[in-house]
């Protein structure tokens, strides 16, 4: 039992830090937050230039095959550059989506000529693609997609709408998850297809957040026309094509936001305790507290140690990686409301100028509700542990049988 | 990265499971906690000595096998799955640890062998009342050659030959080794939540000990021999969660109520989700305390607390929840949920509650911030 790389990987790590000292600033500290310093535009404009550069290098598609522009590595090394790359500013948020759930979707289901249109495109940055699945009505129950896609001649015509789709008001292109057929069953009726985002009848609508920001959007289609040769799978197949992408979004939503619990720590040693005396870090109920996040929170860390080691040894991870997102977006929570509280009335002042760690407590406080949804909510993630993992039988299912047209909506 | 135990630990592992579920298991749980006059099962003791675990980490020159702690670690989770009524921990985390810790070599020579073969039963002697425990509180005095005071309770008291005792020696603490088999010495059995493990309140009346270690360095000691002793026990606690938590599986399965498994409900589902989370974190904490316990890292003392403290919450979780899921039969003194609920209260209080740990916790991350 160890921590270190093997030979290899260690050889790898050194390659992946020296790009990274040549094309980004280290970060001030190990929990400096995001870069907001530059405009959105700008942003962007380093964002492509970077991944351009991580493409060449050849630390873009690290898992990918050769032929599809990638280095053709077992997961271990990809793992390994983002831990290195979580040192730096490196501007890489806007292609997360993109390289890690849509276009692996793309290079799952399509022919040749659509891979050599795609792919090496999005691995160098020049395209950005989003994930076009939930719906109003349609979010722990995505496969419930109401969108409309009707065959026109070699075209289909998509009408309906879309939401919380991430990084939509900059993608040029996304997967898009439709319903072909509304006669048969809700999972058997589905269709995926490439959609180019720039077209006639797709608007982007920002969505502001009950946090106060607006990461994410609403995007409508009206008679939005896609050839049918952008069709990812068979049609009705939609399903199975989404289940690809849908594996890869708990690894990609599970890190850990906010201040965690060495801030809190160094936090507590400025505040009064509750009881007058002394400072909150000499207070007993607390330091409980506190002890508990350290569990977590180093649990968390390690059970990603597990998992990289079974990718070192070139086994699947184990189940471990599927309780990142119940622990941290809970605890994040916790945090952000012990420090608030902790402040007594002062704790509601969020203004950066006044507030401790320029509010990031507070931000904590009103992100982490929406931490707890996205990417599946708690409790979808605890019936895919109870049922994948633990073996438990599904629930009791009344859609089974049933038209999609005919299923009870509630409205 | 290479965070795992090694082919051969696992391979020892699963040998460790078949041996106890062969020779250990609720059946002869029971035949320990049914008889109150039984403090531990003689059956199993003298087969876990000739399968030399007693000896696993005890130098090859001091009779035992010489492999490492993590070896020890494999052990402590079967066992602790299997709830295995002997005194294991006792002679082998604490007593033997303490030796090998402490001890001079005629110390050693004298005692680790006997450990090793089955014939010297050792326990850990630190507490004399409610509450937890400080140098300052220390009571029993030690006088370079005698012991006198109290010990209440100590686990495994009752049928152990041999003790390490926290004493008071002059302004200082000392750890002393104490030969139980002598008139200087009075045993009374205690009733306990636990009663497949014998318990003792000691008595010593100028009672023959020898120091061990240094004069004066007992409460380091004593916290040095806690800190290994605690990654075992949490090992024996996740041992005890998992196998928890795999009955309720079991249960889950094969319980009907509304026609249909009681698995597929939800509230049943989020719950065995819920001490899932808590065993892999748990278990990623102790794996920790194992490589440092291993490697004598200095990251011991912060690993030792953090695994005793997710340990501890997961063992009492999932022991709970476990007589939840069972519903009314799960209440039954004949089905086993009990006895995991009985130990999971034991090894949470014993060589120190949650709430101390995670104090300490607390303390190691200053400590550690400061340095």
């Amino acid at each position: 039992m160890d921590f270190n790389d093997t030979p290899e990987e260690a050889k790898f790590r050194a390659e992946a830090r020296a790009f990274l000292e040549a094309n980004c600033k280290p970060k001030a500290a190990e929990n400096d937050r995001m870069n907001r310093s530059l405009k959105p535009d700008e942003y962007m404009k380093a964002a492509k230039a970077y991944q351009k550069k991580k493409a060449e290098a050849g630390f873009a598609g690290i898992t990918w095959a050769k032929e599809q522009g990638g280095r053709g590595l077992p997961p271990i090394y990809s793992v390994i550059f983002n831990q290195e790359e979580a040192k730096f500013d490196a501007p890489s948020g806007v292609f997360a989506i993109g390289l890690g759930m849509c276009v692996p979707t793309v290079i799952a289901f399509s022919d040749e000529a659509t891979k050599d249109r795609y792919v090496a495109k999005a691995l160098r940055g020049e395209e950005i693609w989003c994930q076009l699945f939930s719906e109003p009505g349609a979010g722990s129950d995505v496969a419930a997609s109401k969108t409309k896609a009707v065959r026109d001649g070699d075209d289909w015509i998509i009408n309906g709408q879309k939401v919380w789709t991430t990084g939509a008001q900059f993608s040029d292109y996304g997967i898009l998850l439709v319903r072909t057929n509304p006669d048969v069953e809700k999972h058997k009726g589905l269709t995926m297809f490439i959609v180019d985002m720039k077209q006639k009848g797709v608007d982007v609508r920002p969505i502001h957040q009950m946090s106060g920001g607006r990461d994410f959007n609403e995007v409508y289609f009206t008679d939005v026309r896609i050839p049918d040769s952008s069709r990812l799978g068979d049609p009705g197949m939609g399903w199975n094509v989404a289940l690809v992408t849908l594996m890869n979004e708990r690894l990609a939503v599970g890190g850990s936001y906010g201040p965690d619990y060495k801030e809190i720590f160094e936090f507590a040693k400025g505040i009064n305790s509750p009881s007058g005396e002394g400072s909150l870090i000499q207070d007993e109920s607390f330091r409980q507290k506190l002890a508990d996040w350290i569990v977590r929170a180093e649990g968390y860390k390690l059970a990603k140690f597990r998992t990289m080691t079974a990718l070192s040894k070139g086994q699947t991870p184990g189940p471990e990686s599927s309780i990142g997102k119940v622990i941290n977006a809970n605890q994040m929570m916790d945090i952000g409301n012990t420090a608030i509280e902790a402040q007594d009335h002062y704790g509601i002042i969020n203004d950066p100028e006044l507030a401790a760690l320029e509010g990031a407590f507070h931000q904590s406080y009103m992100f982490a509700p929406g931490l707890r949804i996205a990417g599946g909510t708690d409790e979808i993630l605890k019936n895919i542990i109870a049922e994948r993992v633990l073996g438990l039988p599904q629930d009791v299912r009344v859609d089974k049988g049933v038209a999609f047209k005919d299923l009870p909506t509630g409205r | 990265m290479n965070f795992d135990f090694s082919d051969d630990q696992k391979a020892l592992k699963d040998e460790a499971r078949r041996f106890l579920s062969d020779k250990a298991g609720a059946k002869v749980t029971r035949r320990v906690l049914d008889d109150a006059k039984v403090s531990y099962d003689e059956d199993l003791w003298r087969a876990v000595a000739e399968m030399g675990w007693l000896g696993a980490a005890i130098p090859e020159e001091h009779g035992g096998l010489g492999l490492g702690r993590l070896e020890l670690c494999v052990l402590a989770e079967e066992l602790g799955r299997a709830v295995a009524p002997i005194p294991f921990s006792s002679t082998v985390y604490f007593f033997a640890e303490a030796v090998m810790l402490a001890g001079s070599d005629a110390q050693k020579k004298g005692v680790l062998p006997k450990v090793a073969a089955g014939e010297v039963i050792g326990c850990f002697a630190v507490s004399e009342g409610p509450g937890a425990p400080s140098a300052a509180s220390i009571q029993a005095k030690f006088d370079g050659s005698t012991l006198t005071g109290a010990k209440i309770p100590v686990t495994d008291g009752d049928c152990a030959t041999h003790a390490v005792v926290v004493a008071r020696e002059g302004s200082g603490v000392s750890l002393v080794l104490v030969d139980l088999n002598q008139s200087g010495v009075t045993r009374t059995t205690l009733k306990t939540l636990d009663p497949t493990r014998g318990h003792a309140k000691l008595e010593f009346k100028g009672a023959k000990a020898e120091r061990l270690g240094a004069a004066g360095q007992g409460w380091e000691l004593a916290e040095a021999v806690l800190d290994r002793a605690a990654v075992l026990l949490a090992f024996e606690q996740v041992g005890g969660s998992q196998a928890c938590l795999e009955m309720s599986l079991d249960y889950a399965k094969s319980r009907y109520a509304f026609s249909r498994q009681i698995g597929s409900f939800q509230a049943i589902k989020h719950k065995l989700a819920d001490m899932y989370v808590a065993i892999e974190v748990a278990r990623s904490n102790v794996y920790y305390g194992a490589w440092a316990l291993s490697t004598e890292a200095a990251e011991l003392p912060f690993a030792a607390a953090a695994s005793r403290a997710a340990a501890s919450d997961a063992y009492y979780l999932c022991s709970k929840e476990n007589i939840q899921t069972h519903g009314g039969i799960g209440f039954t003194w004949e089905m086993d949920c009990h006895l995991f609920f009985r130990r999971a209260k034991l090894l949470a209080v014993q060589a120190g509650a949650p709430a101390v740990w995670k104090e300490k916790l607390v303390k190691r991350l200053e400590q550690r911030n400061a340095a």
